[in-house]
């Protein structure tokens, strides 16, 4: 047993999920209309359902317009050295105080959102490639195939926390482009293990067979039809890891490997701030540190409640 | 039986080849001149610095004789000399080992304690206390250790000053990181606890016993605890087993030297002796921790032991 698995304790539920799109079989040479239906369905989740995940929403929404209009929003530019307000308080000029350099954090926040939310986005775009890839290779093909690559990512779960990419880092040199690429290879196993259980129930099912006796090729099939029926679960699984995936890109920012000053990614704020703590000013750890944690337990509470609707966990 | 302990032991020999091999191969898949990467950097390379590393590392005899070599070596202690401390690097993981496994060991009983108990309380209470503790656990997974770790020191180091900022060497020094490594574990365990607890409490055995008239907190301890207790173990093995990796992060926080904070160093200053030799040195103790949680499973659940000789 790896500890992963109570996290896919659920998966045996995946198949006879209500009102999937693959239920019933899908008439021949008509694409399951996926993509729009889950779009207004997300758009559902966002506007209803319990406090948690409401405010968690309006958090995450805030957070991505700070992201995007740091450039016309922030009150300072995130590079903006000041010593006389070095270490300031909170005041009416520095709302979230200021660091040792007396950079405005408020300002540090809005610009750090940016790479603290693209490098997860891009890392799991990285894992999901490989990972569906793998995934759905090992579940169509089973046999051989599927023996080794399971192998292989035995392998990698081998490698404890964020091990494999402290090698990685070791070998390639620090830098947010590494940290995301390796963290990205990291989290593909665990991707490719959750799409092969949900992949091989998806299998099983008949609109498959019929795509093949229709004498649609293998490929045609993974990639037009059996991927996108997994989207569904797929998605619940990516908002929570996420979350995982910003944490341990901050951490990597935070021992030194990812991003490097002078960038205001949270990690980093949070590792440069440190110093600070002695001499009493709290703020330069407290403003980046607490962004994290709130991003990442909405992202959770997020991910949780689509899990639930979208059915890939029982209620 | 047997055999399945043997097959188990076989995988776990092929794990450690395979992870072993990673580690030993990374060196060469670093661009440029494995030499070069080796050495550290380009201020120290005189030709005979440039010798001493090709003769430590065998480099001019082919990859399988230098990684069957390496890795005789490393079966036989010898680590080879650390670039940046020049020392063997078998001495300084032996220097900075106790450090580590002490606040391994306090996390551990941290962790253990306090999350059987929260995951028994929620289950048993139910309610508000069991709703409490799932939102305390999910939150505790959502902070990233490093953060935890500068509000602990913020608030008891600082402000309160009940426990030192940084360094190491007493058990007050390494309260506040234990407490920050078992933080995310008190999560796992307590979930792991509750659910197991709960998936008990149903079965007719429960049932029987409580119908009997048998005291509750006698039908908790006697049949719903003990009947929990297989996954609970498990996941405290595999938890503490990971804890090992967890240090790095914390160690680097607290300032303390162990060999979390030797890995990290060692990264920084190109110092790949050492990367490599902390890593193995990880990663194997994860796999035989984990293999022998596994195999140690029918001795603590005997429904295992059913379950696998059918299987």
């Amino acid at each position: 047993m790896k500890p992963d698995s109570p996290v896919l304790r659920g998966e045996p539920d995946v198949g006879d999920a209500p009102s999937g799109p693959g239920q019933a079989p899908a008439p021949p040479g008509q694409a399951p209309a996926f993509p729009g239906r889950g779009r207004r369905r997300i758009a559902a989740l966002v506007g209803a359902g319990p406090v948690g995940s409401r405010l968690a929403s309006v958090f995450l929404a805030v957070v991505v317009l700070c992201a995007i209009l740091a450039p016309l929003a922030a009150p300072y530019r995130p590079d903006a050295i000041d010593f006389a307000v070095s270490l300031s308080p909170a005041t009416p000029e520095h709302l979230l105080g200021a660091d040792q350099s007396g950079r405005d954090l408020l300002s540090r926040v809005m610009y750090g959102a940016r790479t603290s939310l693209i490098g997860p986005l891009v890392l799991l775009a990285v894992a999901s490639v490989v990972g569906v890839a793998i995934g759905t290779l090992a579940a169509w093909s089973r046999g051989w195939v599927d023996a080794v690559l399971s192998r292989v990512t035995d392998v990698m779960y081998a490698f404890p926390g964020l091990l494999f990419v402290v090698l990685v880092v070791a070998v390639f040199g620090n830098g947010m482009t590494t940290a995301v690429l390796a963290l990205g290879l990291a989290y593909a196993p665990t991707i490719a293990k959750y799409t092969r259980s949900i992949a091989i129930t998806e299998c099983a099912k008949p609109y498959i067979d019929a795509y093949r006796v229709q004498g649609m090729g293998s490929l045609a099939i993974c990639v037009r039809h059996l991927i996108p029926n997994l989207a569904r679960s797929l998605v619940g699984y990516l908002v929570v890891l996420f979350g995982e995936g910003l944490m341990s890109l901050a951490t990597l920012s935070f021992l030194g490997f990812g991003a490097q000053p002078p960038s205001s990614d949270w990690g980093l704020m949070v590792k440069e701030g440190q110093a600070a703590i002695v001499q009493g000013a709290f703020l330069p750890v407290l403003v980046p540190g607490a962004a994290i944690a709130l991003v990442v337990v909405s992202f959770n509470v997020i991910g949780v409640r689509l899990a639930d609707r979208l059915g890939t966990r029982r209620l | 039986m047997a055999l399945r302990v043997a097959r188990k032991l076989a995988g776990l020999v092929a794990t450690l080849l395979a992870t072993s091999f990673i580690i030993f191969g990374a060196a060469y898949a670093a661009p440029g001149d494995p030499v070069t990467f080796l050495a550290g950097g380009k201020e120290n390379l005189t030709p005979e610095y440039l010798a001493a590393v090709r003769a430590q590392y065998h480099l001019d005899d082919p990859f399988s004789v230098q990684y069957g070599r390496w890795l005789w070596d490393a079966l036989n202690g010898d680590l080879g000399r650390s670039f940046q401390y020049n020392d063997e690097v078998l001495d300084l993981l032996a220097a900075r080992l106790p450090t580590t496994l002490g606040l391994v060991a306090y996390a551990t009983v941290l962790f253990v304690v306090i999350g059987v108990a929260l995951g028994v309380l929620a289950a048993v209470r139910g309610g508000r206390t069991d709703s409490t503790v799932v939102a305390g656990t999910t939150f505790a997974t959502s902070v990233p250790p490093f953060v935890a770790a500068t509000a602990l020191i913020s608030v008891f180091g600082v402000q309160l000053g009940w426990f030192p900022v940084a360094g190491g060497g007493s058990f007050t020094h390494l309260t506040l990181p234990a407490i920050t490594l078992a933080l995310g574990a008190v999560a796992i365990i307590s979930r792991v606890t509750r659910q197991a607890m709960v998936e008990q409490r149903e079965l007719d055995h429960v049932t029987v016993a409580r119908a009997s008239g048998l005291a509750e907190r006698l039908i908790v301890v006697r049949h719903v605890f003990r009947g929990a207790l297989g996954p609970v173990v498990t996941m405290c093995g595999l938890v503490s087993a990971g804890m090992l990796a967890g240090t790095v992060t914390v160690e680097t926080v607290f300032g303390l030297s162990g060999i979390g904070s030797l890995l990290v160093g060692a990264i920084n200053t190109h110092d790949f002796p050492v990367t490599q030799a902390v890593l193995l040195l990880m990663v194997v103790a994860y796999i035989t921790v984990t293999t022998l949680v596994e195999l140690a499973q029918p001795l603590i659940d005997p429904r295992a032991r059913i379950e696998r000789s059918r299987a």
